[in-house]
């Protein structure tokens, strides 16, 4: 790997790279994020970087875009010697990119879009007519269509994405950095991106693609680099390597990818869920009529892109919206509204609840991880030091054991839980709520944000869950994840359930399909 | 961003702070021609240069304890609570009920019930706008800042047409029976010996004191206290946790409100021995800034409730042994107050800058 390196390096005059970092450090504080990263994206190349959460690709991603300044180092740009103190000379470099949140205006069109910050003169009409004219030989290049004087808000979040890039692309970037594009995607609309992107590679453009899927990389990219605790320990061409040996030079050790798991032993139905519907605050009927069982010892895992009624669905349970229906647990009835509806009643009959957003829901960042550890279950007795004051002293030794078996560092109960690394904080979680033995887990998003050591470890907590006979409703827009964990999938599409799937039998495409609304065997609910 | 050490967040942000609050101060004094340096000195010797110019930064100071200890509470929970102004005299108008109520045997007991009395008529006040907030979602700043108002019009017709006894001229209750009276510092045995000429100090400075360490139990050692802070710092959470929002606004209001109203028994209990109109006299804005500068921790509220009662003090003084006028004193008051409360992230900045230097140099110092 540092031979291709090395090799890239002994062209560097011949044919420049795209991009070249020369030995960029950044040090925020104490926390070395970047340490003298060398690396080369040849011209017309799709380049991955890949690491776990805080390895800093993030950070090396906003140096060359000019978001922040490099301690030391140098950045050339097709061979130049360039300083970029700001995006505009990113962008004036031929610098584009293409946010994880994307940065639209959200009730203007896609042309005022692409103009804002680009507009040639005083009157909008000139550059409007000029985007209209650019954009439709975009479109005939790259399969970029979309409608140019659609509301962005009334646009999938596939083609909102494209609108980025349009945007980029108009500006004129050579170089286009995509900060993991596919999170929001389905497997269809992640295809479709991939085909773009090959598109712009076969005109002489660089792409950069950041991402932690392992899979996103072997398939759609060139050579991928490999940054590990700040530094970068390996560029390797693609097709010479393997997800395996990525995945040990992102975490430095031998990860298994495959989820070791045997065959359920479904029980009792713990879970039965009939007709739940459910409003948000504008009145908007988020589910819609959503029925489901979930057996002792199963683990059934909701498909779905997100924002399709998901979130809603594990905040009805778990007690944070109100619904209408009717959920049962162990055949007694929950009340959905109103007194008896809130997450203290959910907890007290038994339902356990790790929330998709730990850090607006699941954890106080503020709070040390004590005090965490007590969180929604401040009224327990063994927390109690008598009927005024808390046991503080119980609650930390506690902590201290439960941060000892789910192997949280590091381990000390007074740090503030924002001090954490996203896979310790999710791991404080998963601790507090499965050491309640509940009979019905809800976990929604157990790795996102997680590196990848912390997601064979959760994995194995919740298979080890299932086995010990409790009943889990798994959600995440990790296909990869659903597979592997369900032992039932159901596919969720605006606030419905598109249908129930067995995990071996079935695939991603025919999974994607669902997520996209396009049913087997239903009809009216296509997209 | 760095991070800076504990110490130098705790104690050096406010101590630039101030240096920068003294400096402008200096400045403007400067520019009315007067000499900042007799100021001080003036300011000093009157308030704590003396026995008897504590007896007085110390009353202040009381005050300032209670209504700081007010608004701390409620920002745990994520309210702002200026109404601490209002509950403050609706404090004041439960301590001259119960005073006037019965003629009172000892003051211990007189104490106890006024103590009750103001808490419970500073609750009530605070407990509309928490309801409000909580059932309806009217904003509580803007809906304490107008019960601040109300509760000022309520005092003038009571004190105006109620409370004023007949033939009386001023807007303002009867005097307290004698068995009301509240011992000042220098009545007391031991204290007597520092304090020898009468203080407007007296015994609420320990109620103060006392109410300081059960705000710090309430916070950091009890469920309540666990819900509030939680609360306070996200809602979303607490609602995935089931903390009852509606409950924790309330009961977060009518402690916030109780506080305040206690301070009233320093004041209209404590010194003036009857109900005046504006007794509170500001204290409760100034509990915003005291609680500010405090770091909504009990232990800081008890500090800055000291230094806001130099300022007090000290200004007073400067009304009356020089030809500065008075007006200084709120000139001081609100540039402590800008830098300490709104500023203090500049400052913090500053700093951060300088740690961070000073950890390069030492890491390079190391390579």
């Amino acid at each position: 790997m540092d031979a291709l390196a090395k090799n890239m390096g002994r062209r560097a005059t011949a044919a420049p790279f795209s991009i070249e970092l020369k030995g960029i450090s950044k040090a925020f504080g104490p926390v070395q994020a970047n340490k003298d990263i060398n690396f080369a994206v040849p011209k017309g190349t799709i380049h991955g970087i890949i690491g776990e959460n805080g390895a800093g690709k993030s950070t090396l991603m906003s140096i060359l875009y000019g978001f922040y300044k490099a301690d030391s180092g140098q950045i050339f740009v097709n061979g130049q010697l360039t300083t970029i103190p700001d995006s505009q000379s990113a962008i004036r470099a031929g610098i584009g990119m293409v946010f994880q949140h994307f940065k639209l205006v959200q009730n203007f069109t896609v042309l005022e879009n692409i103009i804002l910050g680009a507009e040639d003169g005083a009157l909008l009409n000139t550059s409007l007519s000029k985007a209209r004219r650019v954009l439709r030989e975009l479109a005939q290049e790259y399969e970029l269509d979309v409608d140019p004087d659609a509301l962005v808000e009334d646009l999938s979040v596939g083609h909102q994405q494209r609108v980025e890039i349009l945007k980029a692309l108009y500006r004129q970037a050579d170089i286009l950095i995509l900060d993991e594009p596919t999170g929001v995607l389905t497997p269809d609309e992640a295809d479709h991106l991939f085909r773009i992107l090959k598109g712009l590679k076969d005109q002489g453009k660089t792409v950069i693609l950041i991402t932690h899927k392992l899979r996103e990389i072997m398939e759609a990219t060139d050579n991928v680099s490999v940054m590990r605790r700040g530094t970068m320990v390996a560029t390797v061409k693609t097709a010479e390597t393997s997800p395996e040996a990525l995945a040990e030079l992102m975490v430095g050790r031998k990860v298994l990818l495959e989820v070791d798991k045997g065959t359920p032993n479904p029980g009792k139905v713990v879970l039965s869920v009939e007709n739940l519907r459910v409003r948000d605050e504008h009145g908007v009927e988020r589910l819609k009529g959503i029925s489901l069982e979930i057996r002792a010892g199963e683990i059934l895992g909701i498909a779905g892109v997100a924002g399709n009624g998901q979130s809603e669905l594990l905040a009805a349970l778990g007690g944070m919206m109100w619904a209408t229906g009717r959920v049962t647990l162990n055949g007694a009835e929950l009340p959905l509204s109103g007194a008896g509806s809130d997450g203290q009643s959910r907890r007290a009959a038994g339902i356990a609840h790790v929330p998709e957003d730990r850090h607006h829901h699941g954890l106080i960042l503020d709070f040390s991880a004590w005090e965490n550890m007590a969180f929604g279950y401040h009224n327990a007795p063994q927390y109690q030091k008598n009927a005024l004051f808390m046991d503080n002293d119980a609650l930390i030794a506690d902590t201290e054991h439960k941060m000892a078996e789910y192997d949280v560092r590091p381990p000390i109960p007074s740090l503030a839980a924002k001090s954490f690394s996203g896979g310790n904080q999710q791991k404080i979680v998963v601790a507090r709520e499965m050491e309640r033995n509940p009979d019905l887990l809800l976990i929604g998003q157990p790795t996102r944000g997680v590196d990848i050591g912390a997601i064979e470890f959760i994995h194995k907590q919740i298979i080890a869950l299932r086995d010990a006979g409790k009943a889990i409703l798994l959600v995440s827009v990790e296909l990869d994840e659903i597979m592997s964990l369900s032992d039932r999938i159901a596919v969720m599409f605006d606030g419905q359930i598109m249908g129930l799937r067995d995990p071996a039998t079935t695939n991603e495409r025919e999974l994607g399909l669902l997520m996209a609304g396009v049913a087997g065997s239903s009809s009216g609910a296509a997209a | 961003m760095d991070r800076l050490p504990r110490w130098a967040d705790v104690v050096l942000v406010p101590l630039i702070s101030l240096l920068f609050a003294a400096i402008i101060s200096a400045l403007v004094l400067l520019a009315i021609g007067q000499s900042p340096v007799e100021a001080f000195k003036v300011m000093a010797t009157g308030a704590v240069g003396s026995a008897y110019g504590w007896g007085y930064t110390l009353y202040y100071a009381t005050s300032f304890i209670f209504t700081g200890l007010a608004v701390t509470v409620a920002f745990h929970a994520g309210l702002f609570n200026i109404g601490g102004e209002g509950q403050a005299q609706l404090g004041g108008l439960g301590v001259a009920l119960v005073c006037l109520s019965l003629p009172w045997p000892h003051w211990t007991l007189a104490l106890l019930a006024a103590t009750a009395g103001a808490a419970l008529f500073g609750a009530a006040w605070a407990a509309i706008p928490a309801y409000l907030q909580a059932k309806r979602g009217s904003h509580i700043v803007i809906t304490t800042i107008m019960f601040n108002y109300i509760a000022a019009a309520l005092l003038v017709y009571l004190l105006v047409d109620v409370l004023r006894p007949a033939g009386q001229m001023d807007p303002a209750s009867a005097r307290f029976p004698v068995g009301a009276k509240l011992p000042a510092l220098n009545d007391i045995p031991g204290f007597d010996l520092i304090f020898t000429k009468p203080v407007p100090a007296n015994v609420t400075l320990f109620v103060a004191l006392g109410m300081a360490v059960v705000v710090w139990a309430i916070l950091w050692r009890t469920r309540l206290g666990y819900q509030m802070r939680a609360f306070g710092k996200s809602e979303a959470a607490a609602k995935y946790a089931g903390i009852n929002p509606v409950r924790i606004t309330i009961i977060a209001m009518l402690l916030s409100g109780a506080l305040a109203g206690m301070m009233s028994i320093n004041n209209v209990m404590g010194e003036a021995e009857r109900l005046l109109q504006n007794s509170s006299e500001g204290a409760g804005f100034i509990g915003i800034a005291v609680a500010l500068m405090g770091r909504n921790h009990p232990i800081g509220v008890v500090l800055a409730a000291l230094l806001f009662g130099f300022l007090y003090q000290g200004g007073a003084e400067l009304g009356l042994w020089t030809s500065i006028p008075i007006e200084m004193r709120i000139v001081v008051q609100g540039l402590v107050i800008l830098f300490t409360g709104a500023l203090d992230v500049m400052v913090r900045m500053i700093l951060q800058r300088i740690f961070g230097l000073f950890r390069s140099f030492k890491a390079a110092g190391v390579a």
